[in-house]
């Protein structure tokens, strides 16, 4: 069974996005769509991804309302810094923060949440090191990254993933 | 588009609204791309368009179509999922790309690797 369904989750997810995309439970889609989910996921095997492991769905939802709500006002932010008539360029900089997350998966949805939020671009990040580099566009407000970073997000992905 | 006739006045004042709403975002993460003055600087533009763009857009939609179909509103939630998921692949790799040519040209004002930067004092990482 499991040789045959390697991902037995993900092939069912795939198969309900098919469904989805073409608003159709025809045997034909059906057929076709399982087809494809079983044969993708044996492409997964190949990748060998780290099999997450969800737990505390309350943490996450407490991280979607920050995710939401930081989206929200960094929109706000940096349409401010685009159309403002000052003729003083925006204060960017580069910044450095130490992630002390260790499930990839965690680091992969990190990734997307900083870089979703307008103002913060994920530049580069060093397994070795563990250092993170990031690029801000407006440092004047006086954020501290860091601790943004390690209590605001990292300490719920930590929740969720590990 | 003559079917939006049929929209009700309730639900044409939200779907407006937030339609406008986005596509001034997008235009402003496009006048940004023009403003502002440096590569990593205009990185973070477009990502007006791919969050606050997109989720007004995609809400609008959802209430038009959730009204005058009555069909289920998911098309919508994917388009989001997918545009997050996705962004920051691009978006990496650009800026990762533009540190490489950076640092290969020596440019001061790029921080260097990381490993050179911890054992650098002179170089404040915040730890």
């Amino acid at each position: 069974m499991r040789y045959w369904f390697p991902y037995p989750v993900l092939s069912l997810l795939l198969l309900g996005f098919w469904l989805l995309v073409n608003q159709s439970v025809s045997p034909g889609q059906i057929l076709l769509g399982t087809v494809l989910s079983v044969s993708l996921s044996w492409a997964m095997v190949n990748l060998e991804p780290s099999k997450p492991r969800l737990r505390r769905p309350g943490a996450a939802l407490r991280l979607a309302g920050f995710v939401v709500r930081d989206i929200a006002q960094s929109n706000i932010a940096v349409l401010g810094a685009v159309l403002s008539r000052r003729k003083r360029p925006v204060q960017s900089a580069f910044v450095m923060v130490e992630l002390q997350l260790q499930d990839d998966n965690a680091i992969a949805l990190l990734a997307c949440i900083l870089t979703t939020t307008p103002g913060t671009a994920w530049l580069e990040y060093d397994r070795q090191t563990r250092m993170l580099l990031i690029h801000v566009l407006d440092t004047a407000d006086g954020k501290d990254w860091q601790s943004i970073v390690t209590h605001r997000y990292e300490r719920l992905l930590r929740e969720i993933f590990e | 588009m003559t079917f939006l006739v049929d929209l009700p006045v309730w639900a044409a004042i939200p779907v407006c609204l937030l339609l406008l709403s986005g596509s001034a975002i997008t235009l402003a993460g496009a006048i940004g791309i023009v403003r502002f003055q440096s590569f990593y600087e205009r990185l973070h533009a477009p990502t007006l368009c791919t969050s606050g763009g997109v989720l007004l857009i995609a809400t609008s939609s959802m209430i038009a179509f959730g009204v005058l179909q009555n069909r289920w509103i998911v098309h919508e939630v994917l388009i989001v999922i997918f545009m997050i998921v996705t962004t920051p692949v691009t978006l990496m790799l650009l800026g990762q790309s533009a540190l490489y040519r950076d640092r290969a040209e020596k440019n001061p004002e790029v921080p260097r690797k990381t490993e050179t930067a911890k054992t650098d004092p002179k170089i404040d990482i915040g730890v």
